[in-house]
C-alpha cells in the first residue's frame, strides 16, 4: 500500500540552532512525507520515545556537537529496547569517515556530512524505507 | 497490516505495550479492513473518558496550552492522550507536524501519549480518522483525551462533533484577522480562551468577545471567556475550572447523552458507508464499463444502470461478504 512515509526529525545535543534540521524537514515534506518535528535539545530518550509513539519509518537526527559516538548508539539501543528495531536511524553532522563506518556497523543507516544536499537525504530515506517495507511485507 | 499481525499487536496492546498502541493507530489511520478489525476489537474497551478539543488559528498558543493542560492533569495522576492535527500540504501531500516542539516536558512521561496526525486531504481541521485514533488512545486507558486542531472559522464543527468540550483559543495578535473567522469559531466554542494575555490588546479582546456573546440569543450555556498565558501557566486554573463546569453542565442537562448519541449514529453510518462502498467496488466495478456502453447506446440511462447494479448488490447473499 502506498501510505505516507513518516519521519521524525530531531536536533540532539545542547548546542546551537536547528536551521539545518528545519531545512531537511521541509525537503522531506515537499517530497510528500509526514515529518514529525520535535525541535532542539532532544535527549536520546525523548527521541526514541517520540519515534515509537509516532510510529515513524525513520528518524533523522541532526547534531553538531561531536557527541555522535554516544548519541547515535544510545538512540539505537533505546529504539531496540522499545521494540522499534525496524525504524531506520539516519542523520547528519560533522562525522569522520572512521566513525561513520563504526556507526554503520552498529546498525545506524547512512550518515550525511554538512555538504550533503537535501536531495540526497530525501532520496536515501525514500529508497531505504521502501526497501524495508518491502522486506516486511515479504516476511 | 496483515491479519496475523493484527492479532499479535492487539494482544500486546491489551498488555499495555506502547509500540503496539502506536502500530494500531497507524492501522486505523490508514483505513480499510485492518482498521475496522482493530476498532471492533477495541470497542468494548472504550471508557467514555472526557474528550477535550482545542482549536483556533495557527500560532495562538494551542500546543503550549495543551502542554500546560496535560501537565495539570498529570499532577492529578490522570493519564493523558493527545492527538495533534496539522494540515497536509495540498501540493505535495506531505506535512510538517510541529506540535511536539511545545510538548517536550511530556515527551518521556509514561502517563502521556502524543500522536501527531496530518489532515491527509480531509477538508476540516480534523483528519478523517482523528476520532478513531482517539478511540485507540482511550482504549489504551487514558483518562483524558485532548485533540488539537487548526481552526480558522469554517470547519470547527468537526471537532465539536468529536469532543465533549471544545476550547477555542485566540490571541491578541490574531485581532484583526479574527473578524472573518469569528462567527464560525464562536459557534464551535464551549469555552473561549484569550491566550497570550501578557501581550497588549488582551483586555480589549476579552471585552469584544464578551460583547459578542452578549448579542447571542440566550442559551443554557454561555461560553466563558478565559485569559491565559500558556507559557507561564497563568489562568490555567480558571481554564480547567471552566472546562469542568462545562462538563458538569453537559452531564446535568443531558447534553452529553445527546452528543454521544449523535456520535454513535454518525459512526454507524460511516461504517455502513465504508462497507457498502468497499463491497460495491469489489462486486460492481467490473460491470460499470458494460453499463456505460449501454447508456451510450441509448439502451439504458445512468439511473436504470445504477438501480440494476444496486439490486444486484443487495440480492447477493450477505454471508458471502468478506
Ligand atoms: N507571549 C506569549 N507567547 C506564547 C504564549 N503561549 C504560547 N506562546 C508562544 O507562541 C508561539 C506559538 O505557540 P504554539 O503553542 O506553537 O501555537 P499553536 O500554533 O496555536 O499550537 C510559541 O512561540 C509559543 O512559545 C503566551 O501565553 N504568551
Ligand atoms: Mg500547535
Amino acid at each position: 500500500m502506498d501510505r505516507a512515509i513518516r519521519v521524525l526529525v530531531a536536533k540532539a545535543g545542547l548546542d546551537g540552532h536547528d536551521r539545518g534540521a528545519k531545512v531537511v524537514a521541509r525537503a522531506l515534506r515537499d517530497a510528500g512525507m509526514e515529518v514529525i518535528y520535535t525541535g532542539l535539545r532532544q535527549s536520546p530518550e525523548m527521541i526514541a520515545e517520540a519515534a515509537v509513539q509516532e510510529d515513524v519509518d525513520a528518524v533523522g537526527l541532526s547534531l553538531l556537537s561531536g557527541a555522535h559516538m554516544t548519541i547515535f548508539p544510545e538512540v539505537l539501543r533505546l529504539l531496540r529496547e522499545k521494540g522499534g528495531d525496524d525504524i531506520l536511524l539516519t542523520g547528519g553532522g560533522c562525522i569522520g569517515d572512521e566513525d561513520m563506518v563504526e556507526l554503520r556497523e552498529q546498525g545506524v543507516g547512512e550518515l550525511f556530512g554538512p555538504g550533503a544536499s537535501t536531495r540526497e537525504i530525501v532520496d536515501y530515506i525514500r529508497d531505504e524505507v521502501g526497501r524495508r517495507r518491502q522486506l516486511q511485507e515479504n516476511s | 497490516m496483515l491479519e496475523t499481525h493484527i492479532d499479535q499487536t492487539l494482544t500486546a496492546f491489551f498488555a499495555g505495550d506502547r509500540r503496539a498502541a502506536a502500530r494500531l493507530m497507524t492501522a486505523v489511520e490508514n483505513g480499510g479492513p485492518a482498521a475496522e478489525a482493530v476498532l471492533e476489537a477495541l470497542y468494548p474497551k472504550l471508557t467514555g473518558a472526557p474528550r477535550l478539543g482545542v482549536t483556533g488559528p495557527p500560532g495562538v498558543g494551542k500546543s503550549t496550552l495543551v502542554d500546560a493542560l496535560a501537565r495539570h492533569h498529570r499532577g492529578l495522576d490522570r493519564r493523558v492522550g493527545v492527538v495533534a492535527v496539522d494540515p497536509t500540504s495540498p501540493f505535495t501531500g506531505g506535512a510538517v507536524l510541529g506540535d511536539r516542539v511545545r510538548m517536550n516536558d511530556l515527551a518521556t512521561d509514561p502517563g502521556v501519549f502524543i500522536r501527531s496526525m496530518a489532515t491527509r486531504g480531509s477538508l476540516g481541521g480534523l483528519a478523517r480518522t482523528s476520532k478513531e485514533v482517539v478511540d485507540v488512545l482511550e482504549a489504551f486507558g487514558h483518562d483524558l483525551l485532548i485533540i488539537e486542531t487548526v481552526g480558522v472559522g469554517q470547519t470547527e464543527m468537526d471537532i465539536a462533533g468529536t469532543a465533549d468540550t471544545t476550547v477555542v483559543v485566540l490571541s491578541p495578535e490574531s485581532g484583526d484577522s479574527i473578524q472573518a473567522m469569528k462567527a464560525g469559531l464562536m459557534e464551535a466554542a464551549d469555552v473561549l480562551v484569550v491566550n497570550k494575555a501578557d501581550r497588549p490588546g488582551a483586555d480589549q479582546m476579552v471585552r469584544t468577545l464578551e460583547a459578542d456573546l452578549h448579542m447571542r440569543p440566550a442559551a443554557d450555556w454561555t461560553p466563558p471567556v478565559i485569559r491565559t498565558v500558556a507559557s507561564s501557566g497563568d489562568g490555567l486554573a480558571d481554564l480547567t475550572a471552566a472546562v469542568d463546569a462545562h462538563h458538569r453542565y453537559l452531564t446535568g442537562s443531558g447534553d452529553l447523552e445527546r452528543r454521544r448519541h449523535a456520535r454513535v449514529r454518525v459512526e454507524i453510518l460511516a461504517v455502513l458507508r465504508d462497507r457498502l462502498w468497499r463491497r460495491a467496488q469489489r462486486d460492481l466495478t467490473d460491470h460499470v464499463p458494460g453499463w456505460t456502453e449501454k447508456v451510450l447506446a441509448g439502451e439504458a440511462t445512468p439511473y436504470t444502470a445504477a438501480r440494476a447494479m444496486l439490486a444486484a448488490l443487495i440480492d447477493d447473499d450477505p454471508e458471502d461478504d468478506e
